[in-house]
């Protein structure tokens, strides 16, 4: 195949603190392909947002990348302008986040804001825009768009909210959509169908999905591949239905193995749930070697002093574990 | 002694919302007609979306709502009877959101020793009791004399549970215990609920819409929408067999990449859930259901029996296969 949409290489994201540097997030590369679906997987603090949003371009102080590449479309992006920024977002990559509300603007109305996107970024004239926003209303399944263009966010529920926020995102037909935890506030019910809809557009359109979450779960139900990013490190990515049949690094293993899926008790009786011990280290004590070491039940030596590094797996994988196979 | 620890007989809390000068004063029906039992020992999954008054329903069982018709009945008496001290020995809390949920102004064992003081325990077995169930969660003598904000999320979880057990409750309600807690750190605040409830012979309420930790945790369990229960059965009946096609739109909107429930797409619910301000006619359910016909919009089916421990409130509970 011809070149990768995105491609991240070596992303290097520094935490400034009073006097030292943190790498929030480091050796991070991964790529996405046209119209494909990509999840990046982990736990609060372990650096899955700030990567999507420095593929953004929006990360704030003290949050910067300090070294890496990220390449859209064959071109390099991390050192592009605010105002390329501006330009890329909208129309070249599509943004969704886990809380609709605090993402709309509460004093305008849906139409209008996503009307906006026909204006800022397709020059369009707003009685135009408005009509499109309304198709895209439409589109993304909500009941008389009609009278829903005129309506404030307070006055739509979560879901609907949510709907307003995917048409907005891919109001511009981007190549990219970037979901972080797209349904996280969402109800179990609403959560399908807001990823069966996601799922739905980008697949018609052809747009590629980098989808950000905690639950392992929901991101292997929708993406073709998996990354799991355990303390500010890819630790594993593999296809995504490997990831849950074999899974590789001890911390995916012990991700997938904690726990307590479906059906599994009527298979084999109440199990005593396999634990990961220890906790989530904090940004500013991250074990040196391995960083998931002091939780590792297969850690050596070589695990406490020596970083392992990236090591292919037969499937197309890559895993970071000195242990693996 | 009574087989049931907790009884709940068509209870009903309705609250008065709006102003009587904009749009007139409305109803909410947050809890409609519940009736439930849990058994000494026994863990009870209450599963349900936002809004379905689970909550609400914890609260009145807790003795901080007053059900608005109906009776709870707590260990062979009335709720309303007894004092708020004497229900707090009873029926204990464990919260969703450990940081929300704690003093952070009050140490560890300031937080666990108060409610013993309240119900005037002696000084010296305050002390002795503190430790004791410290120990009985996993923490260590000299987390006693800690804050919340130096422990992690997990921890201070455990500290919520061992303020929900000082006091050696007969039914402990958990709301959520794992849904705020890091992944990898759920499976020790699940193994450790269960290992107290067999050691102190506790009872609990699970309350979730995790279906993974409600199947893996409970012995029976009730679905709630809306304000009612619209199945409820042993754990095998629910997550094997369910009859309801609310219980299998939630099962079927379980992200599991192998599906080994089977369930599929076509169980799926359409839309969001009304609110209970603007209660659908006939079956609440109706709106969202794939197996909607005339007579759901009409007549609002009441649960009844599928099986003999196995309800549902559905009047295709017998067509679905």
């Amino acid at each position: 195949m011809t070149q990768p949409l995105l491609k991240v290489e070596d992303l290097r994201i520094a935490l400034a603190g009073d006097g030292v540097t943190h790498n929030a997030v480091e050796n991070v590369s991964f790529e996405i392909g046209r119209g494909e679906a990509f999840g990046l997987v982990g736990e609060s603090g372990c650096g899955k947002s700030i990567s999507a949003l420095a593929v953004m371009g929006l990360l704030k102080r003290p949050l910067s990348v300090a070294s890496g590449r990220i390449v859209l479309d064959g071109r390099e992006i991390q050192d592009a302008s605010p105002a390329e920024w501006r330009n890329l977002r909208g129309s070249k990559i599509g943004m969704i986040f886990q809380e609709p509300m605090t993402a709309l603007n509460p004093l305008s109305p849906v139409g209008r804001q996503i009307a906006e996107m026909f204006v800022l970024h397709e020059g369009a004239g707003w009685t135009e825009a408005m009509d499109r926003a309304e198709e895209a209303l439409r589109q993304v399944h909500v009941p008389s768009p009609e009278r829903r263009i005129k309506d404030f966010p307070h006055q739509l529920s979560g879901g609907m909210r949510q709907r307003v926020m995917i048409a907005i995102a891919l109001a511009c037909g981007p190549d990219l959509l970037i979901a972080d935890e797209p349904t996280t506030a969402l109800d179990v019910t609403v959560q399908a169908e807001i990823i069966d809809l996601m799922r739905e557009l980008c697949a018609a359109k052809g747009t590629a999905i980098l989808m950000i979450s905690h639950d392992l779960g929901l991101v292997a139900n929708m993406c073709r591949r998996v990354a799991v990013m355990y303390a500010g490190r890819i630790v594993e990515s593999r296809p995504a239905d490997a990831i849950f049949a074999t899974p590789s690094h001890p911390y995916t293993q012990g991700l997938v193995d904690s726990l307590p899926r479906l059906g599994e008790r009527s298979r084999r009786g109440r199990q005593k749930l396999r634990e990961i011990t220890g906790v989530v280290p904090a940004i500013s004590s991250y074990p040196s070697g391995c960083r998931f070491n002091p939780r590792c039940p297969a850690a050596t030596e070589v695990c406490r002093e020596v970083a392992p590094g990236i090591s292919p797996l037969p499937d197309d994988g890559l895993v970071r574990c000195h242990h693996h196979g | 002694m009574a087989d049931t620890l907790l009884t709940l007989d068509d209870v009903a809390v309705h609250f008065t919302v709006g102003s009587s000068l904009r749009g007139g004063l409305k109803t909410l029906r947050a809890v409609d007609g519940v009736t439930l039992e849990v058994r000494p020992g026994e863990c009870l999954g209450l599963v349900g979306e936002s809004g379905c008054g689970k909550s609400t329903l914890a609260l009145t069982i807790m003795g901080l709502v007053a059900p608005s018709h109906g009776r709870v009945v707590l260990d062979g008496d009335d709720l309303g009877k007894r004092s708020r001290l004497e229900t707090a020995r009873l029926v204990q809390m464990v919260f969703q959101d450990p940081y929300a949920s704690l003093n952070p102004r009050q140490t560890v064992r300031r937080t666990l020793a108060d409610p013993l003081r309240l119900q005037g325990v002696d000084k010296a077995e305050v002390d002795e009791r503190v430790m004791d169930m410290l120990a009985k969660v996993g923490l260590r003598r000299e987390h006693a004399d800690r804050y919340p904000h130096e422990f992690s999320g997990g921890q201070r979880q455990r500290i919520g549970i061992a303020r929900a057990l000082i006091l050696r409750p007969k039914l402990v309600i958990c709301d959520e215990p794992v849904s705020a807690l890091d992944v990898s750190i759920r499976a020790q605040i699940i193994n450790l609920l269960l290992e107290l409830k067999d050691e102190m012979g506790l009872s609990y309420i699970m309350i979730s819409h995790d279906l993974g930790v409600v199947e893996h945790m409970s012995d029976r369990v009730a679905v709630m929408y809306l304000g009612r229960i619209v199945e409820q059965g042993g754990w095998q009946e629910i997550f094997e067999n369910p009859r309801h096609p609310y219980t299998r739109a939630l099962i079927a909107a379980i992200p599991d990449p192998f599906n080994r429930v089977g369930i599929t797409a076509k169980a799926k619910a359409k839309g969001e859930i009304p609110s209970a301000l603007n209660m659908p006619s006939g079956c609440p359910f109706h709106p969202r259901c794939p197996l909607k016909a005339d007579r759901c919009v009409a007549e609002r089916p009441m649960l009844e029996a599928v099986s003999p421990a196995h309800y549902a409130a559905c009047h295709f509970r017998d067509r679905i296969d």
